[in-house]
């Protein structure tokens, strides 16, 4: 296979990358950041990245472990900036969390239920809005992405067991906040 | 553990299982519908990481304008000192002028007297040497009449 053919391979072969991935990165760091112009500039920044990388993907991972992974990356060095700034600009297009619970779809029976459900989702915001960068980045990463606990492990270079632990702890979080109104 | 705090713990999980697939429907719906309007929408390039240049850039472009205004300021202050400098010393130099030609003009007698006894004295200290006998003699004539006289 020539050079021009091999590139040609590679491209198509991104291209479907981003075809099938580039909504899930940016479902992700929509749950993460709650701002839709932020997540959809980080989700450009990540493909960016992948695509100046690709020729160096060796597929140790799956390519979405390995987008995710770089879209964990951005995601932090977007908080550490934000950190650095010595006058903090009030994000404007951030979505409260009361709002982010709104997005329910109405699959309740009766209205009761539907209110219900909407006020529990609205908790699970409030405590994922509260909780430490790495607790929310595993915790979305299971229960909104649904990843196995190795390809979170791997997204996020901590061990099984560091992951097992953050996914605990988030949980009970969620727990006692649902307890808190039964 | 009693069979009814078994129940309430298993009533619980189920709390918190729907809770947790319901959470996961609104993000799916809410990614879903900011996902398509940010399809429809025209796409501009929206670079917030690149925002700190742009606002360093800013800052330096602002400090050099003012820097030249400061700069601006004082260099024309100095020019205007400068100037005003120059005029007095002109005018004085002027009143200067001026105040001597008014001397002169008051005793011109008395400057032609000194200017011929300048001249006088010149002259006789430029005697040639081979004049000196003679110049010694008449200094010593000069004297004796002086002395015949007294």
């Amino acid at each position: 296979m020539t050079v021009v053919t091999a590139e040609g391979v590679a491209a198509q072969d991104f291209s479907r990358v981003v075809e099938v991935h580039r909504p899930q990165i940016f479902r992700f760091l929509l749950a993460s950041l709650r701002d839709v112009d932020l997540a959809e500039t980080l989700t450009q920044e990540c493909f960016l990245k992948a695509h100046r990388n690709w020729g160096r993907f060796r597929g140790d991972s799956s390519p979405m472990t390995w987008l995710m992974r770089i879209a964990i990356n951005l995601q932090k060095d977007h908080w550490r900036n934000r950190r650095m700034q010595f006058w903090r600009q009030t994000r404007a297009n951030a979505v409260d969390l009361d709002e982010a619970g709104e997005w329910l779809p109405s699959g309740e029976r009766t209205a009761e239920q539907r209110m219900l459900a909407r006020e529990r989702v609205a908790q699970v915001w409030s405590v994922v809005g509260n909780l430490s960068e790495r607790q929310r980045t595993v915790f979305l990463l299971r229960y909104v992405e649904e990843r196995e606990l190795s390809e979170i492990a791997q997204a996020t270079g901590l061990s099984e067991g560091t992951v097992k632990a953050h996914l605990s702890r988030a949980l009970g979080r969620v727990r006692a906040e649902l307890r808190g109104t039964r | 553990m009693s069979w009814k705090h078994r129940l309430a713990g298993e009533d619980e999980d189920l709390v918190v299982e729907q809770a947790l697939r319901n959470f996961k429907a609104s993000v799916d719906a809410w990614s879903e519908v900011a996902w398509s309007e940010s399809a429809s929408r025209p796409r501009t390039p929206v670079r917030r990481l690149g925002q700190g240049w742009r606002l360093a850039t800013g800052w330096a472009l602002g400090c050099v304008l003012a820097a030249g205004s400061v700069a601006g300021a004082l260099y024309e202050r100095r020019h205007t000192l400068d100037l005003a400098r120059i005029a007095a010393a002109q005018a004085a130099a002027e009143k200067i002028e001026q105040v001597q030609l008014a001397s002169r003009q008051k005793t011109p007698g008395q400057t032609d007297q000194d200017l011929l006894a300048t001249v006088d004295s010149d002259i006789s200290r430029a005697v040639p040497a081979a004049m000196e006998p003679l110049a010694q003699m008449m200094d010593e004539k000069s004297a004796d009449d002086s002395g015949t006289q007294q």
